[in-house]
């Protein structure tokens, strides 16, 4: 199979046995952590790899976007903060039965991309850059302006959400492999898609969406839905996010998140979704690795992503490729 | 304009698939298409010729709907389809090829093919199965490579395909979807001797199967090709009529076949 | 709602517009000419504060501070260009994105590490400290007007500059159709540093002159970065015209909205609600005038970019 173009469009069907046990192993790497967390700083770990699942969840629905949708989209966090704040706000009134916020969650999520996603995908490239960033922006303002909600300082979330009643996600053990199995879901439901005939048109629109339109496709309509669901898995995360961190803030929806979500795709290698998860854990673990040796991190991070940047095209998976001889894909 | 309009009315066809009626436009101060009428005849191979800058492909993306005329309709197939975009004018069976190859440089030749076939072939809103594994539209993408000769090639990407492949990949794909009528931009830039007289072949057996509108400089394959030409320079229609009547057209031998034609 | 507030607040928004003006029109420039996205914009105008309050500190004199402070960031600027920027030219707005994402990261905490994380201040110069009176009862700080006049001046400059000059005339130029000046046979990356280095200093001067009357912090680049995306997206990319009347626009805009958003809304409705709702209308109202611009008109009120 031919590898030499840039990784983004080679779907995974296309690539080799070890792209495929690539997924296979990230995901048991992950639910064995709970078992190897047991011997040291069991709700440290447990806490930090529920995160990097999290924003995982977040970064997958971006890269199906971004990496599959060729719409590089810089307001991501405000569905996840969305997400979040449905979660928030929901429990605020004394309901915390998933069975209401979760759908809240993802509809909230999906009703502001299907709003935003009307204006944004007239424009293209930089335009479209700068207007998710500002929708993004609106966002954060709106939840900043939630006096009732807690404004700038956000708001506590008192108890995790509850199903049928029962307070399942109390435990974090349980809580960790709910959030698992949210990655595995959202995962395989994007491998789905990207190979649909949905996602073919949407891949094909990232390539040429002129083409695309006179073949007879309406690229806006299905770059829309493609961003309504994108819209709504970042609210699942934000679902995820609010119950894990038990807080709510319009932080959760600044553009710097934004930014680390892009960062997060680009670092596991774009258009691969798998990608999306190493990345995610990537960024979060070398932000708590610098983080633990110098108060200064940033110091070190900043300089290290322009390195990226510069040396590493197609991500961290892609260095990988490069210094261990393979076919470059990027 | 009146005199042109002898030729087309000599030949007026009774139900075409086709109707441009006093197309015009503009860009800034600068007119590319300045009044022009045309209709195209059912399984009819039309040719429009004339000099570079004469406005042709200008209006190949009027008829196709990337470019909204200033003024003037397009009637196709009984509709006015002067205000619908593209994808609407697609989906009423207009297809066209692109002067500068326009396939999907990451997608396999087949992939390229299958994308046609799907779009008119029930809902892409489909989010579960695999596409690529979807057996008849596959097999129409096939045939439809084997019909312009890139039945081996399905499974090459297309950026890697020489620029003779892609033409005709771009002709395949127009085909795939089964048009009523095909714009082809110049199917034959840029191809060499060999290259091109395969395309007029191919376009030779497609012929009467689709209404064509054919841009194309190659006047060798135009006049073995059309049933009429139309001669556009400076937006309008010097001539039009069959490829014997417009070969003899004193205006047009003037205007623009006399060095070509040596 | 009396008329004296009503012309400070607009007075205000000009100066704000003004000061959006400056960082927008160095950030346009880059974007149109080069077509590079530039996040780090921000900081190099946080750094023109930041440096003018360290020179401050050595020299005692504003001006002198002043200057040091923009030679300082422009030296500093074509530094970063060469180590960094010069290879994102060609990369594609994502890789831009990140890489000068990882700048902000940088600089930001090597601002607090070096001046710590409190907010500085400086001094207004001596002569244009004070207020004028503008009319009977209303005084209005000299400082702020001289910024209005400053960034009018500067305006002016620009467009002579852009319209009447051959640099001028090349960064036209490169904003319709980049590769057709590099095909002239212009030194390309000559043309990219100028405007690099320009674009640099107008921010670090915007920094300079707001850091009397602003507090200056690490971060403080942020949220005046997006904003000056703001106004060019509305402006449309490249257009120095459309940098100008964008910033003033999302100047007062952004000023007037947020001064009386709330006492309008209590035309229509009660007060404790509008108190409420008021603030957040404020903050997204050049959000949504964003919106509706690029709805209906995709690339901006004057696109630069020719089809």
């Amino acid at each position: 199979m031919t590898q030499t173009l840039a990784a983004s469009s080679v779907l995974p069907s296309q690539q080799t046995d070890r792209a495929n046990a690539l997924p296979v192993a990230i995901f048991l790497i992950l639910a064995l952590v709970p078992f190897g967390a047991a011997f040291g700083p069991e709700s440290y770990v447990l806490g930090l790899f529920t995160r990097v699942m999290v924003f995982a969840v977040a970064a997958l629905a971006l890269d199906f976007i971004c990496g599959y949708g060729g719409l590089v989209s810089f307001g991501h966090a405000a569905f996840v903060g969305i997400g979040a704040y449905a979660v928030g706000i929901i429990g605020a009134h004394g309901v915390t039965e998933m069975l209401v916020s979760l759908p809240v969650a993802l509809l909230a999520g999906a009703i502001f991309a299907y709003l935003t996603g009307t204006v944004c995908l007239r424009t293209k490239s930089v335009y479209f850059i700068m207007i998710t960033l500002a929708f993004g922006q609106m966002a954060y303002f709106i939840a900043g302006s939630l006096a009732p909600y807690g404004g700038d300082d956000g708001l506590t979330v008192r108890l995790r959400s509850t199903l049928l009643g029962f307070p399942i996600l109390q435990n974090d053990r349980t809580f960790y492999y709910f959030v698992l199995l949210s990655l595995l879901v959202v995962y395989f439901a994007f491998r789905t898609i990207v190979y649909s005939r949905f996602g073919r048109v949407l891949r094909g629109a990232r390539e040429n969406a002129t083409r695309m339109a006179t073949l007879g496709f309406d690229v806006f309509s299905f770059q829309r839905v493609g961003y309504v669901i994108a819209g709504a898995v970042g609210g699942l995360s934000g679902f995820l996010l609010a119950n894990a961190t038990e807080f709510v803030s319009p932080a959760y929806m600044s553009w710097q998140r934004s930014g680390e979500l892009i960062i997060m795709i680009l670092l596991g290698g774009l258009g691969t979704l798998h990608g999306a998860i190493v990345g995610a854990a990537a960024y979060l673990l070398i932000e708590e690795t610098l983080g633990g040796i110098t108060e200064q991190w940033k110091l070190i991070f900043g300089p290290l992503l322009v390195l990226i940047v510069l040396f590493a095209r197609g991500g961290l998976l892609g260095l990988v490729d490069r210094i261990r001889g393979r076919p470059g894909r990027g | 304009m009146d005199w042109s309009t002898e030729f087309v009315e000599g030949l007026a066809v009774a139900d075409p698939v086709l109707q441009l009626n006093d197309l015009h436009k503009n860009f800034g101060g600068l007119v590319v298409t300045d009044g022009v009428t045309l209709d195209i005849g059912f399984g009819e191979l039309h040719a429009v010729i004339g000099p570079n800058g004469a406005g042709k492909t200008t209006l190949i993306n009027q008829i196709s709907g990337l470019l909204a005329p200033t003024a003037g309709t397009i009637n196709f197939r009984g509709t006015d389809v002067t205000d619908l975009p593209a994808d609407k004018r697609a989906k009423l069976g207009l297809a066209r090829s692109f002067q500068i190859t326009s396939v999907l440089p990451r997608f396999s030749a087949l992939e390229n093919v299958a994308l046609a076939v799907q779009a008119r072939n029930q809902t892409s809103y489909r989010f579960f199965g695999r596409a690529d594994h979807e057996q008849p539209v596959n097999d129409a993408a096939n045939a439809a490579l084997a019909e312009v000769g890139l039945a081996d090639r399905g499974q090459t990407l297309a950026a890697h395909l020489s620029h003779g492949e892609k033409r005709s990949l771009e002709l395949a794909i127009a085909i795939a979807m089964e048009p009523k009528l095909l714009l082809l931009d110049e199917p034959m830039a840029g191809t060499g001797h060999e290259e091109s007289a395969r395309l007029v072949s191919v376009l030779k057996r497609l012929k009467g199967r689709f209404s064509m509108l054919l841009v194309e400089h190659d006047m060798t394959a135009v006049f073995a090709l059309a049933d009429r030409i139309s001669v556009l320079t400076y937006g309008r229609i010097l001539a039009s009529g069959t490829p014997d009547a417009v070969r003899a057209d004193p205006r047009v031998i003037a205007a623009y076949l006399g060095e070509e034609m040596e | 709602m009396s008329t004296g507030l009503v012309v400070v607040q607009i007075l205000n928004g000009l100066q704000f517009g003004v000061l959006l003006f400056l960082i927008a029109a160095g950030l346009t420039l880059v974007f149109g000419v080069m077509d590079f996205i530039n996040l780090a914009h921000g900081v190099q105008y946080m750094l023109g504060a930041y440096l003018a309050v360290a020179f401050y500190a050595l020299t005692s004199n504003f001006f002198i501070a002043l200057l040091l402070a923009l030679a300082a960031a422009l030296v500093f600027g074509l530094l970063l260009e060469f180590l960094v920027f010069r290879h994102l030219y060609d990369r594609d707005h994502l890789e831009q994105v990140i890489a000068t994402f990882g700048i902000i990261i940088f600089l930001n905490q090597a601002v607090k590490t070096v001046w710590g994380a409190a907010p500085l201040t400086l001094p207004i110069p001596e002569i244009f400290s004070g207020s004028i009176i503008l009319m009977p009862g209303l005084l209005y700080p000299i400082w702020r007007l001289v910024i209005i006049a400053s960034g009018l001046a500067i305006g002016l400059l620009l467009y002579v500059l852009v319209g009447h000059t051959r640099v001028g005339m090349l960064v036209r130029a490169g904003a319709t159709n980049a590769r057709m000046v590099s095909a002239l046979g212009v030194d390309i990356r000559r043309l990219f540093m100028i405007v690099f280095g320009f674009g640099t200093m107008l921010a670090a001067f915007a920094g300079a002159m707001i850091a009397p009357i602003l507090s200056v912090e690490p971060g403080m680049g942020d949220t005046v970065l997006i904003l000056a995306f703001v106004v060019i997206v509305i402006g449309g990319i490249g257009s120095m015209r459309g940098a100008f009347l964008a910033a003033l626009l999302i100047g007062l805009v952004d000023t007037l909205g947020r001064s009386f958003a709330i006492d309008i809304l209590r035309l229509v409705m009660p007060p404790s609600p509008a108190r409420t709702v008021g603030p957040a209308i404020a903050s997204m109202l050049i959000y949504v005038l964003m919106a509706l611009v690029l709805y209906f008109r995709p690339s901006g009120l004057f696109p630069a970019r020719g089809r």
